[in-house]
């Protein structure tokens, strides 16, 4: 018998409703991988007991002819959503021994359609990093290492690594300034941000409001549009949530894309762009092409302010998102003598090195006398990147960039860590799609000549989804990448 | 009024006086989640996981709270802003669960307004309303209950406030005490707060400095926290007033801090100075969009608005003909006002009105009762004074038909039927009086006639006190001269 953990969703739905195997056999077998690839460090916490007992759930609906979307499909949660009854840590030792009385919103359409959670996976400490090196519980080692052990990219590299190595059929992940992208480019899988408001954010532990966004991590462009279907949708407890209709996404696959215009940002192409990812961006272009797509170099002109003007607002959000994190009510505290002793000896033993960074930038940019020069003028510059956006849209559908300069780095890599800058630029092409509110999509397009996977981003019209999958499901074929 | 100033050995000083009034919105559930609003339950009984600041949660805007907050924002003769946003207040303290306040920092809700307040000696003063804005209250912190642990309850966390902040248009500390009964009266009028100072749903910062008489500046201010009665706001402007010009006087200089009154000694210490004041790091809260109102929304909230105390003192002046004095005593309270307008239809209204001043609120008062309590209902203190007018009873026996009435509740006109108290208007029955009292008395029906005619009181006299006063005086006066100059 074949390994079923190497199905996608798509393929194990279908096997599960002709009865070929049990939702339970597939949960064991993930189990297995789960617990074999250990090494990885992908996730925080298992559930083997909680998904043995959903799986059984799972095929007595199957028996009875009342099976849901997603009935029987292990899936992986990355740790930053909130699960009932299961200790939820944000990879953070404040929330280290945090378990939730609540479910979130999205996990909670997951479980409505009948998944099977395996565990919680790593990821960086509150979703701040681009390489899941920030987590409290370690690095997560991406699956693709060779003699080195390599990062997984982050923030969702629990996930990106989880997907890739078979440890669940699919994964959660979220994305705040490339948090699902990059690590799916990484481990050479696909991801959706879809865009601002579709998804709720009622119950994931907040990083950046205005900027986080959940999605999944699957082996597959269809994986991935079966799985944002159930994760989409209007929440009232949310007030960002957008109370627009979820399409069959799956649906857009079968499109055309003769007459789609493809837009390709100039200024994502500077001087020097490694000429690997320069290439496999033209071929890409050529794929489209061959299909009856046109073509349309485009201008996004404040590009070159995203970055700033993301470790500007990120942090800033992020300093007020953090501070309940002080002891009082739940999580880790540290005793003082006074109440502000008891803050701050909790606060400096509770938070790693990146999200108290992040947090000092936060505080500084929204001091009295500082706003003005860095947030106020990082809010009109927001402004100015989506407005790059709306124009270029009145000119093409959807605009195709890689998803990272860079292929998978050594964890401890020296220029990262010395100079977080490094490490930030990583997020050059995926940060102005969050400030603009925007999906993308990344999908492996090959592989570097040491063997490691590059990503190409579709970034699309707001609430367009449907048209990245259509575009992305051509490209897919095209590429005819080979997954681990 | 009278000008009100600070006279010491050295010179004349007036005090300049702006308010800040939180004020809790009536509302069933807290301005941001769905939990209840009661006041008085069990310890962290009414708290939701937004409340808690639980990881995740979000903030929600309930709808209620903002048309309360339009309201009272149309009640303060205000303009209502179309556009507003809330913000995060940054600031870490235990009973704040979030570590930051959700209010509205740069675009409130209600912009510049103004009411009237009422003074002692009968005049009105305009007061500027500078903003009003709305936010959730903060958990309450226990200190007392150990020696050495604290304790939160987040009962009140996330309960709507309307914060409103005057300018600073106060010059006495009777004008801040007239505005605070003014704003409780209207806030209770529009029933989007209770106004109750003492169970901390309406709470008072008062920013105070003083000035030499006549002069224009505006000196370093003090804001005096948290001060929980009216009389307490005046005491506490008046004798902070009475420290700064000690500190001037003596040469010193006021800096801007934060004091905290001392309501057992009327005194207040400092708090904290300008240079340890918090760095609150406002900014536009990510998880709630702009709130947006259509003139359609606000002129529905208008066409809702219930007559507010200015305006009906003003009809009760114009088409009731009660004094300003009255109007503005009955009207204070919506509740009077109602019981006032319902006691007066079809009667005459200065008369219902005479009798609420006196013998109705005198009774209230004896017997400690609220107005909803009241043993004398507004139709029959209507029908009492109907009773008077038409001249079925004397002014006199009306006030023992009221004491009857205090007591048991009974309909005048039945009291009256049943105890034969009726006015005697009949000439007839009222001449064989008067006969009997000038037969039974000649010694002064002679002395009249001498030119001892000041004598026929005597007999206006004897007559009604033969009648059990029930004789209408006016009728046993005509006659009794008649029948005495006959």
């Amino acid at each position: 018998m074949t390994d079923i953990t190497r199905l996608t969703v798509a393929e194990a739905l279908n096997s599960l409703k002709n009865k070929e195997f049990s939702a339970v056999e597939l949960t064991e077998q993930y189990i297995k991988n789960m617990e074999a690839g250990r090494k990885y460090n992908a996730y925080i916490t298992e559930c083997a007991d909680v998904a043995i007992k959903q799986a059984e759930e799972a095929d007595k609906r199957y028996a009875a002819g009342t099976n849901r979307a997603l009935e029987g499909i292990p899936l992986g949660i990355k740790d930053l959503f909130c699960t009932k009854d299961i200790r939820t840590t944000a990879a953070s030792h404040i929330l280290d021994n945090f378990v939730p009385p609540y479910e979130s919103t999205v996990t909670q359409h997951l479980l409505n359609d009948g998944a099977v959670f395996l565990g919680k996976l790593n990821l960086d400490e509150f979703a701040m990093g681009g390489s899941n090196e920030t987590s409290y519980f370690g690095p997560v080692i991406n699956p693709w290492s060779k003699d080195k052990n390599l990062v997984p990219g982050g923030s969702s590299g629990g996930s990106a690594a989880a997907v890739a190595a078979h440890m669940c059929a699919a994964a959660t992940g979220t994305d705040t300034g490339g948090s699902i992208r990059e690590p799916a480019a990484f481990c050479g899988i696909t991801g959706i941000k879809p865009t601002y408001g579709r998804c709720s954010r009622w119950g994931i532990v907040a990083f950046a409001s205005s900027l986080d966004q959940a999605g999944p991590i699957a082996q597959d462009v269809r994986d991935c549009a079966l799985l944002l279907r159930s994760m989409s949708g209007f929440d009232a407890k949310d007030s960002t949530s957008c109370d627009i209709a979820v399409p069959d996404y799956e649906n857009f696959m079968n499109g055309d894309i003769r007459g789609l215009t493809i837009g390709l940002p100039k200024e994502y192409r500077p001087e020097g762009l490694n000429p690997e990812i320069a290439a496999y961006w033209d071929k890409a272009t050529e794929y489209l092409k061959a299909r009856g797509a046109n073509v349309k170099e485009i201008s996004l002109p404040h590009t070159k302010y995203a970055l700033a003007t993301y470790y500007v607002l990120a942090p800033a959000e992020a300093s007020s998102n953090l501070a309940r994190y002080d002891g009082i009510r739940y999580g880790f505290r540290a005793n003082g003598e006074h109440l502000d002793d008891l803050y701050i000896n909790t606060r400096t033993q509770g938070f790693g090195a990146e999200v108290k960074r992040r947090i000092m930038i936060g505080t500084y940019v929204l001091s009295a006398g500082y706003y003005d020069a860095y947030f106020l003028k990082a809010q009109k510059m927001r402004r100015l990147i989506h407005n790059d956006f709306l124009e270029a849209f009145k000119q093409c559908d959807v605009i195709l960039t890689p998803t990272s300069p860079i292929t998978a780095f050594p964890i401890g890599d020296e220029s990262m860590l010395q100079n977080p800058i490094n490490m930030y630029l990583n997020d050059v092409f995926t940060v102005s799609v969050n400030l603009a509110g925007l999906p993308a999509l990344s999908l492996p397009i090959g592989l570097s000549a040491n063997g490691l996977p590059y990503g190409m981003q579709l970034i699309g019209k707001p609430f367009d989804e449907g048209t990245l999958f259509n575009v992305a499901a051509k490209l897919e074929a095209d590429a005819k990448f080979e997954r681990i | 009024m009278a000008e009100y100033f600070i006279e010491t050995a050295k010179g004349k000083w007036e005090v300049v006086v702006g308010l800040e009034i939180h004020c809790q919105i009536i509302s069933k559930s807290k301005i941001f989640s769905g939990a209840s609003t009661e006041f008085g339950d069990d310890p962290n009984v009414n708290v939701c996981f937004v409340d808690a600041g639980m990881p995740g949660m979000l903030p929600t805007l309930n709808k209620e709270c903002v048309r309360q907050a339009v309201k009272t924002g149309l009640g303060l003769n205000a303009k209502i802003n179309k556009y507003s946003e809330f913000s995060r207040k940054n600031y870490f303290y235990a009973d704040m669960p979030t570590d930051y306040q959700i209010t509205q920092f740069r675009y409130p809700i209600v912009g510049e307004g103004e009411i009237l307040i009422d003074l002692s000696d009968g005049t009105t003063r305009k007061i500027g309303i500078e903003r009003m804005h709305i936010e959730q209250d903060a958990a309450k912190s226990i200190h007392d209950l150990s020696p050495t642990k604290s304790y939160i309850d987040l009962n009140r966390a996330g309960v709507g406030l309307m914060e409103i902040v005057t300018k600073p248009d106060f010059r006495s500390p009777e004008e801040a005490g007239a505005f605070l009964r003014k704003l409780r009266s209207i806030l209770r009028y529009l029933e989007t707060c209770d106004g109750n100072m003492d169970e901390g749903s309406m709470r008072c910062d008062a920013n105070i400095s003083v000035r030499p008489l006549g002069s224009a500046e505006l000196r370093s201010r003090c804001e005096m926290k948290n001060v929980n009665s009216v009389k307490f706001v005046m005491q506490a402007i008046e004798n902070e007033a009475k420290r700064q010009i000690e500190v001037y006087e003596n040469g010193g200089t006021i800096e801007q801090e934060t004091r905290q009154f001392d309501q057992t000694t009327g005194q207040s210490k400092a708090m904290r100075k300008k240079e340890f004041a918090h760095d609150y790091r406002y900014f536009p809260e990510p998880d709630l969009p702009p709130l947006v109102l259509t003139d359609e929304y606000i002129n529905a909230v208008k066409a809702e608005m219930v007559e507010l105390p200015d305006a009906k003192k003003q009809r009760f002046i114009e088409t009731m003909g009660l004094t300003p004095y009255d109007a503005m005593v009955l009207c204070e309270n919506k509740e009077h006002a109602a019981f006032f307008e319902k006691a007066a239809a079809g009667h005459d209204a200065k008369k219902v009105a005479n009798w609420m001043m006196s013998d109705f609120f005198a009774m209230l008062n004896k017997k400690r009762l609220d107005i909803s309590q009241s043993p004398v209902s507004a139709e029959n203190l209507g029908k009492l004074v109907e009773l008077i007018s038409k001249e079925v009873i004397s002014g006199k026996i009306a006030k023992d038909v009221f004491e009857i009435m205090a007591q048991t509740g009974e309909d005048p006109e039945k009291i009256v039927e049943e105890k034969g108290l009726k006015q005697v208007t009949d000439t007839g029955a009222i001449e064989n009086i008067i006969d009997e009292v000038i037969a039974s008395n000649p010694d002064n029906v002679s002395a009249y006639k001498n030119g001892k005619t000041n004598l026929a009181g005597w007999f206006v006299g004897q007559v009604i006190k033969m009648s059990q006063g029930k004789a209408n005086p006016a009728i046993v006066n005509k006659l009794v001269r008649e029948k005495l100059d006959k």
